[in-house]
């Protein structure tokens, strides 16, 4: 018989972080997959980060996850995407190499104490009394644990999609998942249908790269996780071609060979991430939509043409590559497909990733209704920090809409639900001014260190950067007059007084570069830090103006809602508000304000109920 | 976080002038408050008769003060009250001492409830009381949307939050999709939207607010003493003018009148009680009120010497039936009560000035709050004009969007609640 605490199903992005991080609040902690050698492949795209990807990334990172530093140790290219605009949302996006980056999350979970690897299939749950007791293995083994993680992706119900063939298959044994499928499905989930595709994947030696658009990769030095020191691997370029009108006519003349537009697939895509004859479909007028050609890795041949995921015929994918500049000869190496798959709704599931009807099962990733691997880590961290905090009775770090990404998120998946792959954007979070990728140590590992889930090389680093912080603040807090910087060829007015640095680099035409005559103390610092600490002092009239929502919304959010809340007993709420807050039971006041169509004369019902309720108990 | 709440005050008796005006003060700065205005401690919920004075030492009134230490008073934190003469001058003057101190501000409506409820004063029947008000407030909301302003309201400001929505999907859809294509200019034609919008809601800003309607358009008259002010207010209020309330003041107070001319409500007030000859200290203390008065008047008539009056009065030139009368240059009003020469020119002159500040009928007005959160998401909006970064448009438009919730009280749970107890008047 073998004990754990935390059991993780699956060794995608989701069940890797969940994994690490149940073992690194000290868990005893098992994962299962049906091969551990797939354990860290990326399925899709060999892209991670980008724009509000980028931050979910950076704040795994932060607390202490896996995906930042596999993502360094496998990055062939770089890009600060919306460099142009604030910081605030720039998006850092790296192209890894798939082995690089496999091997570096295999040696992360390998080297996790308090973590066993086992290779098998899940074949059931054991469930007492209703809630779980441990896991089944395909070949009878049978495994004791009181909480276990699904991150088993797309495995419920997943057929894939190419022209007129059809495949059924998912990423878990079939026979096993079938099992485990029918039990969530006997308890009566809510689930729904979604899906996404992917591109053909192209032989590079056969791409006419000269007669193509170079893109490189920048030259700066950022990295996405704070631990990484430097760059490491060569850099590589992509190049950029475009779908012609001659590939258009090809796709126009095969729609109805598609999935999509014979009727097979009827599920809902994701409208931020269209297929190509989506694309064509609903932007015809278009003249052409760009293609990033991205090479895979450093010693592969294989390229990933992003932005034309396809569920055409195999002959109509080659024809339309063929069409485009510099493809002429292209060799497709594997089509592209499209999937369709069963999620479970994520309303069913309470702000921990706990199944309601379940107790002591949770969900993280694709299976919530999630696209991307970003999305999909940051689940999975939460769900092993959640089950691992509650089997050792340990608070998990508190995370909210105004501290991270994360806690938008898991607060728009469980509250609001799905009705398209959900991925990640920096306008969904309406507090992203203080919700910069390169403050997420800031914000996060404080949090992280407290709740005991950030190993020791971070904490080391994250005190001597507070040190550094120390000295970088008081630097900026030096009172320079308007004297002084106008004899120094500042366009300021003599008379504007004296202000300190942290002020005067808000004024247009002041910039940290011109005030370095001023900044000889912190000469040397690491300069993210100092651009940090500038970035604070530049959003801080934002910030401030920012607070009273804050002190509202932290008041609502400490104003709990119990799940049996009697929604039907509280007079003044209309039937369909009662239908909406009892679905979605949402477990503070402040949540309960989030669900569409719940107004403040209902939520003044709700807060004189709950107080009702607070002090009944 | 817990920040400290606010120390609110509010007159909650009924519109002055009436025979006592009481000032509420809640909030953890309600100590602080009394010792600046009465210059010394109180007992606990003993009445005292004590001065009020201003920061620079002017009395104020002679006040009856009660004080209430939290958490066992009406709204559950430290409370005071002031039973002041009921003059508007008077309250004018209190409150305006009140606001000059650090921490404290006027309270909007309701607020008193409503920390009473925050603070677990009011108990479950009380509350129970207050979710059934709640349904039929929804009712009679609905039927408000269908006729009176303040449907006109929200319907005008769904459509300005359209607006912006718009705008704000622009902006963002540079900051979410443009992924590869890093575009930092704000998309064609979005800047003369954003200015339009502003402009709109700037003119709406302008417009007369619906306080005034309650208060009326407020004529003060001044000059020297025998200068003809009482002739000239009795001849102002009394010939075709209907008296609508006449409460005098004590012989320290300003002496009142609110009447209706031609339909638009007017308060008129002759300073002439503040005048009594003979003992000093009350001379100065009828100055100090006059000064107060010329505040919050909307338009004062100045019947002395040219220029001596207070800045930007009407000047009128008085007895212009008598021999010994002095004529004024300019746009002055030459009137006498006596003859009426004069008196209906002021009067239409008066009434085409206040027609200016008031609301007409039917029109949506803002009440004091309301200009408020508007005022805010004005001032995001401009914001925005002066951007360059994307990002930061971006959080103008969202804080902009944030005054539209709050003025319809739709954002937040402090909307909510102002919402909830914005139905109450201010002071209760």
């Amino acid at each position: 018989m073998h004990t754990f605490d935390v059991l993780v199903i699956g060794g995608g992005h989701a069940g890797v972080e969940a994994a690490c991080a149940a073992a690194r609040m000290g868990a005893r902690t098992g994962l299962v997959s049906f091969d551990l050698d797939a354990i860290g492949a990326m399925s899709c795209n060999p892209a991670i980060g980008g724009l509000g990807k980028g931050h979910l990334v950076c704040e795994v990172d932060a607390l202490d996850g896996v995906i930042g530093k596999a993502a360094d140790a496998g990055a062939i290219h770089y890009r600060m995407l919306n460099r142009s605009k604030g910081s605030a949302v720039w998006g850092p996006r790296v192209q890894a190499d798939r082995t690089l980056f496999k091997a570096e999350v295999q040696k992360i979970v390998r080297a996790q104490a308090n973590l066993t690897l086992i290779e098998g299939e899940a074949a059931a749950l054991s469930l007492e009394g209703g809630r779980v007791a441990g896991l089944e293995l395909a070949d009878g083994t049978l495994l004791e644990a009181p909480r276990v993680i699904l991150c088993t992706g797309t495995f419920l119900g997943g057929v894939l999609f190419r022209g007129e063939e059809r495949f059924e298959g998912g990423r878990v044994g079939e026979n096993a998942a079938t099992r485990l499928a029918e039990q969530l499905r006997g308890a009566e989930l809510p689930m729904a249908r979604l899906k996404t595709g992917t591109p053909p994947r192209l032989d590079g030696r056969t791409i006419d790269w000269v007669s193509l658009d170079e893109q490189p990769s920048d030259d700066e030095d950022w990295t996405l996780s704070a631990l990484t020191r430097a760059r490491t691997n060569p850099h590589i370029f992509c190049a950029i071609t475009r779908t012609t009108q001659a590939s258009h006519d090809t796709i126009r003349a095969n729609l109805h060979r598609s999935p999509l537009f014979s009727g097979a697939i009827d599920a809902a895509g994701p409208r931020y991430c269209p297929s190509i004859e989506d694309k064509i479909h609903r932007f015809g007028d278009r003249d052409g939509h760009q293609v990033f050609l991205e090479p895979e890795g450093l010693n592969t041949h294989l390229v990933y043409p992003n932005g034309i995921s396809t569920s055409l015929p195999v002959d109509v994918q080659q024809d339309m590559l063929r069409a485009m500049p510099g493809l002429a000869n292209v060799e497709m190496v594997v089509p592209g497909y499209a999937v369709e798959y069963d999620h479970i709704d994520p309303r069913a599931l309470t702000p921990d990733l706990q199944v309601r009807a379940i107790p002591g099962l949770y969900c993280a990733g694709q299976i919530n209704g999630t696209t991307g691997y970003e999305e999909a880590a940051a689940q999975g961290l939460i769900a092993g920090l959640e089950a691992a905090g509650a089997e050792l009775g340990r608070e998990i770090p508190p995370l909210d809409r105004a501290n991270s990404y994360i806690a938008v998120m898991i607060d728009d998946l469980t509250l609001q639900g799905v009705n398209e792959p959900y991925r990640m954007l920096t306008s969904r979070a309406e507090y992203r001014l203080r919700l910069r990728a390169n403050n997420a140590s800031t914000r996060l590992t404080p949090l992280g260190m407290k709740a005991g889930c950030v190993g020791e090389e971070r904490r080391t680093w994250f005190a001597a950067r507070e040190e550094m912080r120390e000295v970088v603040s008081a630097c900026f807090a030096t009172s320079i007059s308007a004297k002084d910087l106008f004899n120094h060829g500042f366009a300021v007015r003599r008379d504007a007084g004296d202000k300190p640095i942290s002020e005067w680099i808000r004024h247009e035409g002041v910039s940290l570069e011109g005030l370095s005559h001023w900044l000889s103390d912190i000469e040397g610092v690491d300069k993210a830090l100092i651009a940090e600490v500038a970035e604070d002092a530049a959003y801080e009239p934002y910030l401030a103006r920012q607070e009273a929502e804050l002190r509202d919304l932290r008041a609502s959010e400490a104003m709990s809602l119990p799940a049996d809340f009697p929604y039907d007993e509280v007079s003044g709420l209309s039937n369909e508000m009662i239908e909406r807050l009892s679905t979605a039971k949402p477990t503070t006041l402040a949540a309960a304000g989030r669900i569409p169509g719940i107004t403040p004369a209902a939520l003044s019902a709700l807060l004189v109920q709950a107080r009702r309720w607070q002090r009944a108990a | 976080m817990s920040a400290e709440p606010a120390t609110i005050f509010a007159v909650s008796t009924g519109l002055p002038p009436a025979a006592i005006g009481v000032i509420r003060i809640s909030g953890p700065k309600a100590g602080d408050a009394l010792r600046a205005l009465a210059g010394r401690d109180f007992e606990p919920r003993r009445a005292s008769l004590v001065q009020l004075r201003d920061a620079a030492g002017a009395v104020l009134d002679e006040a009856l003060v009660l004080w209430f230490p939290g958490p066992h008073s009406a709204t559950g934190e430290d409370c005071a009250e002031l039973h002041c003469h009921g003059g508007r001058a008077v309250l004018a003057a209190v409150s305006s001492a009140l606001t000059a101190i650090e921490g404290l501000q006027p309270a909007e409506e309701g607020e008193f409830t409503r920390r009473a409820f925050v603070n677990g004063r009011i108990d479950l029947a009380e509350a129970e009381g207050l979710a059934d008000l709640l349904e039929a407030e929804t009712e009679l909301q609905r039927a408000a949307a269908m006729t009176n302003v303040s449907g006109l309201l929200s319907g005008t400001v769904e459509g300005w939050r359209s607006t912006l929505l718009a705008l704000s999907a622009q902006i963002e859809s540079l900051i979410d999709f443009s992924d590869e294509d890093d575009v930092a200019e704000t998309p064609e034609g979005f800047d003369g939207q954003l200015i339009n919008l502003a402009q709109e809601i700037g003119q709406f800003l302008d417009r007369p607010r619906s306080d005034v309607l309650k208060q009326g358009f407020r004529v003060a008259l001044a000059g020297p003493p025998n200068s003809g002010k009482s002739t000239l207010f009795n001849a102002l209020v009394e010939k075709d003018a209907a008296i609508t309330s006449s409460i005098a003041g004590t012989t320290r107070d300003v002496i009142e009148r609110a009447v209706a001319i031609s339909g638009v409500p007017f308060s008129f007030v002759d300073t002439a009680g503040l005048r009594g000859e003979g003992v000093e200290s009350i001379e100065a203390l009828g100055i100090e009120r006059a000064h107060a008065e010329f505040e919050i008047a909307d338009v004062v008539l100045w019947l002395g010497g040219q220029g001596e009056g207070p800045q930007g009065a009407w000047e009128v030139a008085p007895k212009s039936d008598v021999d010994e009368f002095r004529a004024k240059s300019g746009t002055a009003w030459a009137v006498s009560a006596v003859t009426g020469e004069g008196v209906d020119l002021l009067k239409r002159a008066l009434i085409d000035a206040a027609g200016k500040t008031i609301p007409k009928p039917g029109e949506v007005a803002l009440n004091q709050r309301q200009h408020m959160r508007l005022s805010e998401a004005y001032a995001a909006l401009l914001g925005a004009q002066r951007q360059g970064d994307l990002l930061l448009v971006g959080e103008e438009l969202r804080a902009a969007r944030l005054g539209f919730d709050r003025l319809i009280g739709r954002a937040t749970t402090e909307d909510m609640l102002d919402a909830l107890f914005g139905r109450f008047c201010i002071g209760k």
